[in-house]
């Protein structure tokens, strides 16, 4: 009986194994177009990266590789530029930002799930609604009101428009949505307030979704063009995208310049994505399949 | 005695009452911030489109319809739209047919499918202003990779006595009849991880039963493919279709930069709404007009998100 069972238990792990042997040359086919579509998707960086490390003459001889490694240009771009300054504003403009949309979103996405107030409906649709204009339709006006405010040139005109994305408002109401009722009925019991509810039940509990809205205001913001071009018009306010546009627009055919400056745009942005590459990912997943 | 029930009701109502002060004591700044900063300039922008501009509001005339009509005979404006639906209808079905196929290969792999996506999803992420000079520098006519492969390439097949087989040296971003494909190919370089991200997602929603349900039917891999596969996937679809159109619709960062030096050319091949919008506002001054452009940009995206949510709430079911 005994010798059965276990003859019978190893005949199925036999044909587990052999299913799941089964699709060999197929992944082998698959490993093979991965490899070679990963090739021509890092081409570009590695390109740009060898680019930046030949000199004036030999970024434009058919040498594959430079013959002299030099750091030359990215001393060039660091020194000649204002290069410092972009990322300073950048990072001023990217975190304060970030702050703002973390509290903020969260903080309206808490009340649109968990309060209970007249209007509620009519307030979610309007915000909502918001995600349907596109930012060309509201760069003109957002222009005129800064003008007429004196915005322009300041870290205030190119904060606000994204102090509270509705896109924002949307995903942390989903998050906070899920949990459990009980748990704020309990706090409410215990004499918590209604911030403090917000605050110490409700906020804790929503981290992944915290987490993915921050990385992605975060980057979005770094990597922002039209609005920190038209708000930026003074050269020490520029943010990275604009620095290295302008400043690449005038080195003509400095090629070397121009690929030291970009990597030194896309590389923070590179390492950032290596060390949060699940969060990132799966924040993707999480807004964009279930959002 | 007969307060007493009364006070207690009043009390009770407060309760309520309570809630909804907190929540709108919480709503404040962000209702003033959706209010001054989204909606008054969306309706900003259609009363813009009806006026002259000037920075003095006493001092700009009312033209009504003017602009629209403007638009609507203006040839450099029918390039732009024209341009813009191109992009669209090369990047759209390329991006979702090439991160489909990438996605079902992700699958198929075990070892190392984190790193292959992570390597597709890199571009998505970095700022394309750089991503848009990296390329134009590969696509450089003199100097570029491409043309240089090209090259190479002639010398190869010629050494082997295949010369049918060379490649011209191609023009890229100066040739208007290249142009525009060129700068699709960054489009769909720097958005495809994002289809394969979601469409990887999709596909391990899918439970694995249906497979198996369809195989003991007797269905062939292409059966599966296309009676279980896509169909269960159909929600997944329409949202990365839309979204890869209305990012087409807005593409400005990548035309203004691989072409820096004739932004939109050349001939105006690959100008697109949002960069003619930009134009005629920030280096021409026509804000009115500028933003007629933008209501219809903004007409157009409305009518594709309408129709987003009439066929995504046509569910399949099994």
């Amino acid at each position: 009986m005994l010798g059965e069972s276990r003859r019978l238990r190893r005949g199925l792990e036999e044909s587990v194994r052999t299913y799941r042997r089964r699709p060999n040359g197929w992944t082998i086919l698959a490993y093979v177009l991965l490899t070679l579509g990963a090739l021509l998707m890092v081409f570009p960086f590695a390109w740009m990266l060898v680019s930046s490390f030949k000199d004036a003459r030999e970024v434009l001889s058919p040498a594959i590789l430079p013959s002299q490694w030099t750091f030359a240009n990215y001393v060039e771009v660091l020194t000649r530029t204002a290069f410092p300054r972009w990322f300073m504003n950048s990072m001023i403009v990217a975190v304060l930002n970030t702050a703002s949309v973390l509290f903020f979103c969260a903080l309206v996405g808490y009340v649109l799930a968990r309060m209970r107030f007249p209007g509620k409906q009519v307030i979610f649709i309007a915000i909502l609604s918001t995600l349907m204009v596109p930012t060309e339709m509201l760069v003109i006006p957002w222009f005129v009101m800064s003008a007429q405010f004196g915005w322009i040139d300041t870290y205030w005109g190119l904060l606000f428009p994204g102090l509270i994305p509705g896109f924002g408002v949307f995903l942390m109401r989903q998050f906070f949505q899920t949990l459990p009722r009980d748990l704020f009925d309990a706090g409410r019991i215990d004499g918590v307030s209604e911030f403090g509810l917000f605050l110490r039940i409700g906020l804790p509990l929503v981290g992944p979704g915290l987490a993915a809205l921050g990385i992605f205001a975060f980057i979005g913001n770094w990597n922002a063009f039209l609005w920190p071009l038209i708000v930026a018009q003074s050269a020490s306010m520029r943010t990275v995208p604009v620095g290295i546009a302008l400043f690449s627009g005038e080195a003509g055919s400095a090629w070397h310049l121009i690929m030291a400056t970009s990597a030194l745009a896309i590389i923070p942005v590179l390492v950032v994505f290596i060390i949060f590459q699940r969060q990132i990912i799966e924040g993707v997943v999480l807004t964009g399949v279930k959002g | 005695m007969i307060r007493e029930p009364r006070a207690k009701r009043s009390s009770r109502l407060s309760l309520t009452q309570r809630e909804a002060i907190y929540a709108y004591v919480f709503l404040l700044v962000p209702l003033v911030f959706f209010a001054t900063i989204r909606f008054y300039p969306a309706l900003q922008s259609f009363r813009l489109s009806l006026f002259t501009w000037h920075v003095d509001p006493a001092r700009r005339t009312f033209v009504g319809a003017q602009y629209y009509q403007d638009l609507l005979s203006n040839p450099v404006f029918h390039q732009a739209l024209t341009n813009t639906l191109l992009y669209a209808a090369i990047t759209v079905p390329v991006s979702i047919a090439l991160g489909l196929g990438i996605a079902i290969l992700l699958q198929a792999v075990t070892v190392g499918r984190g790193w292959y996506r992570a390597i597709y999803f890199a571009p998505y992420i970095t700022p394309a202003v750089a991503i848009a000079w990296v390329w134009g520098w590969m696509y450089n006519v003199n100097f570029g990779i491409f043309n240089r492969i090209i090259i190479e390439w002639w010398d190869f097949v010629e050494g082997i006595g295949l010369p049918w087989l060379a490649i011209d040296p191609q023009r890229f971003l100066r040739d208007p009849e290249v142009a525009l494909p060129a700068v699709a190919v960054v489009i769909i370089w720097q958005q495809l991880g994002f289809q394969v991200v979601i469409f990887l997602a999709g596909l391990q929603g899918i439970p694995r039963v249906f497979y198996e349900a369809a195989r003991i039917d007797g269905a062939n891999p292409w059966q599966l493919f296309r009676h279980v596969t896509i169909p269960l996937l159909n929600p997944v679809l329409v949202f990365a279709v839309v979204i890869t159109t209305i990012n087409a619709l807005q593409l400005f960062d990548q035309i203004v930069n691989i072409n820096f030096t004739d932004q939109g050319g050349p001939l105006g091949r690959t100008l697109s709404i949002a960069l003619y919008m930009y134009q005629e506002a920030f280096s021409r001054a026509r804000l009115g007009y500028a933003a007629a452009v933008t209501v219809v940009l903004f007409l157009i995206i409305l009518v594709i998100t309408l129709v987003q949510l009439r066929l995504t709430q046509r569910r399949v079911e099994y």
